[in-house]
């Protein structure tokens, strides 16, 4: 293990400031300073508010990380920083310190996908990855669903949201349902206590006629007012809302078509690994329906842990790691941080 | 002592290497682009050259001097974490100079200046320096009316810097032709007590002077007719 390469990742590419250390798949620090709680009264997150929080915390979350670890700079073998796709701002404070850490360390930078990060952290946890293999990727900012040939070199979209993420709507209704932002894990707590067929909340672009052209692609804005209806006509009949068995039942319409979607395309693709991330992985009910469905095709289901799940350091190292040990060549110091980055640029 | 300078609050990139010594401050080495979208593409291309040209590696540099704006937030804040993570890495104090400092001061030579870069959105952010070059109002951000009125109070008799160029007309000032942006000699020159001194290292602040675009949430609207 101690000739593996040592490499730092940096991520800031929406509202967390990460950094993380990796040798190999052993994860050797992951620090984190998050903005989520400045941006709780606007209702979602502010690119300036979360610029600026990324430039006060990039300095402090570095030391930690290499405390953590027990490293210098000077020990490490490369740098891995998230350019895109994210924030535009924000990606540009992380890759511009990423250049300042390389430029004076004199290491080697390596601009990445962040979505392909997610996908790579997982090795973390499982290690190396079989490829091929099915991404599911559903966070705040994104919901796709990827197949996964060569993790270093490129990977193919398969589907993505045609309208909101999937925890864009997990915030909307939480914010609807009066439970605080980011609505994914005051959600999932609500809803263990409800009763998830309580209510028929649509499965967006599951029909026969939508999966002729969306047969991979999501659609979270219908789910999103179809409940907006059903809560305020409770609310103008003077009735109570029961947020238990609304939250589970919007949270089992969102699981239902990730799962079902992700499923089918491993199946159309004969293939037996699934791996999920994004933040929304760190849902319980999404975990547990993913695995149970899998079972039964002998599909293998992966989910790293959910702090793993969420945007951090350690997944951009993670990738970083991938990319070295694949050989691939670093990013030029004139890395440009690329908020609209397409998914198959796993690194520029 | 080898010293970087750096600063991005204006379309100018600008990085260069000075040697600061006990009764000088020089010039070694120079790279400046102006390209008010590219400071994060064009900045640490810029540190290695000027690096490479004062036959310099970054072990041997003993300080950084960072402007800290005013300027449009994305591109200022490039360097300034370009900046901070060097100093960190190497363990060598970092220091801030107000930017518009970098224009004012060598302007001004016994009259009062208006120092002004363009802030976007049809204003300024703009400071005003007495003849010996030292600040006495500002930094602040406001429309070139508004510039142009406080400087005549203060006696301004010429304006410089690219923002006086773009607003001449409602200025209605002389506009000195340099420097038009930040020099960096100077920003090292206004730093230079602290780096003899070897002062404490200074957290990069960014002179943001405007407030992020952001309203809270207001009342959802219902999707019920």
């Amino acid at each position: 293990m101690a000739d593996e390469p040592l490499i730092l990742g940096i991520e800031t590419s929406c509202d967390e400031t990460g950094v993380g250390i990796v040798r190999g798949h052993t994860l050797l620090a992951d620090a984190l300073a998050s903005s989520v709680e400045e941006h709780a009264r606007f209702g979602g997150v502010v690119p300036e508010v979360a610029s600026r929080a990324h430039l006060e915390a990039i300095v402090p979350t570095m030391d930690r990380a290499l405390r953590e670890a027990g490293v210098t700079l000077a020990d490490i073998d490369a740098i891995a920083v998230t350019s895109g796709p994210g924030l535009a701002g924000a990606l540009l404070v992380g890759v511009a310190a990423a250049k300042g850490y390389a430029l004076a360390a004199e290491k080697p930078v390596y601009g990445v996908n962040h979505l392909a990060a997610h996908v790579a952290v997982d090795t973390l946890e499982h290690g190396p990855l079989p490829e091929p293999a099915i991404a599911l990727l559903v966070s705040g900012g994104h919901s796709s669903l990827l197949l996964v040939d060569d993790l270093a070199r490129g990977v193919t979209p398969l589907g993505a949201t045609i309208d909101d993420a999937a925890g864009e709507a997990f915030d909307k209704v939480a914010r609807l349902l009066g439970l605080p932002f980011p609505g994914g894990p005051p959600i999932d707590r609500e809803a263990r206590a409800g009763d998830a067929a309580s209510i028929a909340f649509p499965r967006g672009l599951t029909a026969a006629k939508d999966l002729a052209a969306h047969r991979y692609d999501f659609s979270f804005s219908g789910l999103k007012t179809a409940v907006a209806r059903w809560v305020e006509a409770r609310q103008r009949a003077g009735e109570p809302v029961p947020v238990a068995d609304v939250a589970a039942s919007f949270q089992e319409a969102v699981c239902d078509v990730l799962t079902t979607k992700a499923l089918a395309a491993c199946r159309a693709n004969g293939i037996e690994t699934l791996v999920i991330g994004g933040g929304v992985a760190a849902n319980s009910r999404l975990r547990a329906m993913a695995e149970q469905r899998a079972e039964k095709y002998g599909i293998q289901v992966r989910v790293p842990r959910p702090k793993l799940c969420t945007d951090n350091g350690a997944m951009v190292a993670a990738l970083g790691s991938h990319l070295v040990a694949a050989g691939v060549a670093p990013s030029r110091l004139d890395l440009p941080a690329d908020s609209a980055l397409p998914l198959t640029t796993v690194s520029v | 002592m080898l010293v970087l300078v750096v600063d991005s609050s204006t379309p100018a990139v600008t990085a260069a290497l000075v040697e600061v010594s006990a009764d000088d401050v020089a010039l070694r080495a120079h790279r400046c682009t102006v390209d008010a979208r590219a400071h994060g593409e064009l900045l640490a291309p810029q540190v290695d050259a000027v690096l490479a040209d004062a036959d310099a590696r970054p072990r041997d540099l003993g300080a950084v001097v960072a402007g800290l704006g005013p300027g449009p937030f994305t591109g200022l804040r490039v360097g300034l974490v370009t900046a901070a993570t060097m100093g960190q890495v190497l363990d060598i104090p970092t220091y801030g100079v107000c930017s518009l400092d970098g224009i004012g001061y060598p302007a001004a030579t016994g009259d009062p200046v208006l120092a002004a870069s363009d802030a976007r959105r049809k204003e300024l952010y703009w400071a005003v320096y007495d003849g010996a070059g030292q600040r006495i109002v500002g930094p602040e951000v406001s429309t070139p009316a508004v510039a142009a009125a406080r400087a005549r109070e203060l006696g301004a008799t010429v304006a410089v810097g690219d923002g006086a160029h773009r607003y001449a007309d409602t200025l209605g000032l002389p506009v000195r032709v340099e420097p038009r942006y930040p020099d960096a000699t100077v920003l090292a020159l206004l730093a230079a007590e602290r780096i003899r001194a070897a002062a404490p290292t200074e957290r990069l602040t960014p002179l943001y002077l405007r407030r992020p675009d952001a309203v809270a949430a207001t009342a959802r609207k219902p999707v019920l007719p």
